[in-house]
């Protein structure tokens, strides 16, 4: 939801960045605030999910220009562990399998990483217990897959589910979406979008990621961007995604880059 | 220019003298048996096999990886025969846990009755002492495959007290029997000779855990137990025979946490009747150099085998594990898992060999070797070695070795994780996927505990 004066979240200048010596942001400029839902789209390759990558801080991304604003701090003078603990959560296009450790103790680990930093209290896991099974709801999801490894034989979809439910526990200021959406079929689909807008709210905000239109009809952004060749080439309402499905990207590749923002 | 092979060959003639030499002194040295022991006849057949035999270096097959030469140059005594009152501050301490009440004590390879604790061993199961063997242990002790080995055979030839644990015909334990076998600390370099004999009769089932380590003397928990009292070299050579009867299951544990100046040789064969099921987890965190061959040999049809270990090596540690499963019959099913984390500089190796001959059609097999490498020099060796002669069969392996993966580290770091927590979090998933097997949550968390703090040393 848009909101009259609502306090900046994140505000990103002319972002440059490269990987291996070749330049893949080439100046992103995006401002989100409080309450709003954001969506970026643009076809493969331009730079959709380095832009994701570089605002979460992995390693392999070199800043080479520009400033991004977190919440009032230079976000990228913050190791990646910082940013999430200060709110930053980024749902991963492919979520990492990790082998031998349980779900339930990662889920825990990462909250109580998040408590500590705020000055605020680490849940045993009793306690813990109760809260992830309050959670567990928001995703449909079988509190079996607590006791299993980190998505380690997870579907695609069971996969993308736990990624919420850790969206979920973290309740991030900002929430990242990479291609959340992405090889899920219609049933999984509905519930990652439910559980995505109950935790929209009004001091959150939320960008998501995407190649398919189709999310936006369950996750109807406040701004939609498209992204190409490393900058956003422009930015519209929610009407935008009808045309994007109805034009493709082509249309967009001629103009002159626009810049951004609100 | 120098021709090296001609040096190789001047340099071999005294080396050889010096294995075979090392070889005979142990042998004069050792621990004679009382008058009229029923293990005579056991160890003098085991002297005869030892005749013609030297120790091995790395121009052994077997040894190729591992060198166990700094052994040979120690003058290892037998270990003494300690009593509880001579230990002074020195105890058995956190080996021992509540909640594995059962336990037997093996101080420098000798049974210790007030040190174990049989009380609630139920009616059925029989533990004692191998120094009192009688005539009905003949068909059994030392009478597996591979036990012409050198430092087996040694072990055979000196021991003159051990363990024999035997599971009645149905008899089920739930409980697991803890095994510790400790050595005391020395003024001298001291070998102890290890040695335990388990007989699972037809359609009985059990649990053992069967520890070696150093005797406790009050460091913290986790540490490896030596300290600077205790700084003289020992080395533990270990022999575990397992009989498994028809239909019988045993779910073994075998963990290495000697001393960082100890050396550690160790085997567990096993021979496994028809119907059987043996499950091994073996974990070696402990020693400068250690050794373990777990030989399993299949004498009955449709038999289940797991075997699944775990090594870590430190600083210049060097950690070695050659395991055989030989099949004999058909349907014989054995799966196993087996890893390794090095760092530092420290070496480990793994050769797993498989071997099924003709007779043992519709054999399904297969061995894991992975590896993590947290250094630069640290370094692995793994090696599968399928020796197949059946045609139909289902045999599979594999090998990798990594090094902790960027992209997990960033998926934690960005749940909030710091660099050294997600490391950490890592090698314990590496770990934990064998150590899990242990039937102990106190032992399972001391191994972790141990990992990782062994690593981070």
């Amino acid at each position: 939801m848009i909101i009259e004066n609502s306090e900046v979240i994140l505000s990103v200048n002319d972002l440059t960045a490269e990987v291996d010596d070749i330049e893949i942001l080439k100046g992103i400029n995006l401002e989100i605030k409080a309450g709003e839902i954001h969506a970026i789209m643009g076809p493969n390759g331009s730079g959709k999910s380095t832009l994701s990558k570089v605002l979460t801080g992995h390693p392999a991304y070199t800043i080479t220009g520009g400033t991004v604003t977190f919440k009032g701090q230079n976000l990228l003078d913050l190791a990646p562990e910082e940013r999430s603990r200060e709110g930053l959560f980024l749902s991963f296009q492919y979520p990492l399998e990790i082998p031998g450790v349980s779900n339930l103790d990662f889920l825990r680990v990462a909250y109580n990483s998040k408590q500590k930093h705020l000055g605020l209290e680490e849940l045993d896991a009793f306690d813990f217990d109760d809260l992830i099974r309050d959670r567990l709801d928001i995703v449909k999801m079988n509190p079996a897959f607590l006791d299993r490894s980190v998505n380690e034989g997870f579907s695609g979809g069971e996969k993308k589910r736990n990624e919420i439910l850790q969206m979920a526990l973290l309740e991030p200021t900002l929430a990242i979406l990479d291609e959340t959406d992405s090889g899920l079929d219609i049933d999984a689909l509905r519930i990652v979008a439910n559980g995505v807008n109950q935790l929209a709210q009004s001091d959150r905000a939320i960008l998501m990621i995407t190649h398919y239109q189709r999310l936006l009809d369950y996750i109807v952004p406040d701004y939609i961007h498209v992204m190409e060749g490393g900058r956003i080439v422009t930015t519209g309402g929610k009407e935008l995604a009808l045309e994007l499905e109805e034009r493709g990207y082509d249309w967009l590749t001629e103009a002159e880059p626009i810049g951004a923002g609100v | 220019m120098v021709n090296t092979s001609e040096l190789e060959r001047k340099a071999t003639p005294s080396a050889d003298l010096d294995r075979a030499a090392t070889l005979q002194r142990l042998i004069q040295q050792r621990h004679p048996l009382p008058a009229h022991s029923g293990l005579q006849t056991i160890r003098d057949r085991a002297l005869n096999l030892l005749q013609d035999q030297a120790l091995p270096n790395t121009k052994d097959e077997e040894w190729r990886f591992a060198d166990p030469s700094a052994l040979y140059a120690i003058p290892f005594q037998p270990a003494p025969a300690v009593d509880v009152e001579s230990m002074g501050d020195w105890t058995v301490g956190d080996w021992a846990i509540a909640t594995l009440p059962i336990r037997i004590v093996v101080i420098n390879g000798r049974l210790s009755s007030e040190l174990s604790n049989l009380e609630s061993l139920p009616p059925g199961i029989a533990i004692g002492s191998l120094a009192t063997a009688d005539e009905t242990l003949q068909p059994y002790l030392a009478q597996q495959q591979g036990m012409n080995e050198v430092f087996t055979a040694l072990n055979t030839a000196s021991f003159s007290d051990g363990v024999v644990i035997r599971i009645g015909k149905n008899q089920r334990l739930e409980t697991p029997i803890h095994l510790l076998f400790l050595t005391a600390p020395s003024a001298a370099p001291i070998v102890t000779t290890s040695r335990a004999l388990v007989i699972a009769e037809t359609g009985s089932s059990a649990t053992l855990i069967e520890e070696y380590g150093a005797l406790d003397g009050g460091s913290s928990l986790g540490t490896s137990s030596l300290d600077a009292s205790n700084s003289n070299p020992y080395w533990t050579n270990a022999v575990t025979e397992v009989w498994l009867g028809d239909n019988a299951q045993l779910h073994h544990t075998r963990t290495q946490r000697e001393a960082a100046t100890a050396f550690h040789i160790g085997k567990t064969t096993v021979s496994q009747s028809r119907d059987s099921r043996y499950s091994l987890c073996a974990v070696s965190l402990g020693a400068q150099f250690s050794r373990h061959n777990p030989e399993i040999v299949l004498t009955g049809l449709q038999t289940e085998t797991h075997l699944n270990g775990f090594t870590l090596a430190v600083q210049s540690q060097v950690a070695d594990t050659h395991s055989l499963i030989h099949f004999a019959q058909p349907y014989c099913i054995a799966k196993q898992l087996h890893k390794c984390i090095a760092n530092d500089r420290a070496r480990v190796v793994f050769n797993g060999k498989l071997e099924v001959p003709k007779a043992a059609q519709q054999t399904n097999a297969a061995q894991l070797s992975r590896n993590l490498l947290l250094s630069p020099k640290a370094r692995v060796d793994t090696k599968p070695q399928l020796e197949i002669v059946a045609d139909d069969v289902k045999c599979a392996h594999g090998a990798t070795v990594s090094q902790l993966d960027d992209e997990e580290i960033f998926y934690l770091q960005s749940r909030g994780l710091d660099r050294k927590s997600a490391c950490d979090l890592l090698v314990k998933g590496f770990t934990a996927e064998i150590t899990e097997k242990v039937p102990s949550e106190e032992l399972r968390s001391r191994l972790l505990q141990s990992v990782l703090s062994q690593i981070q040393s």
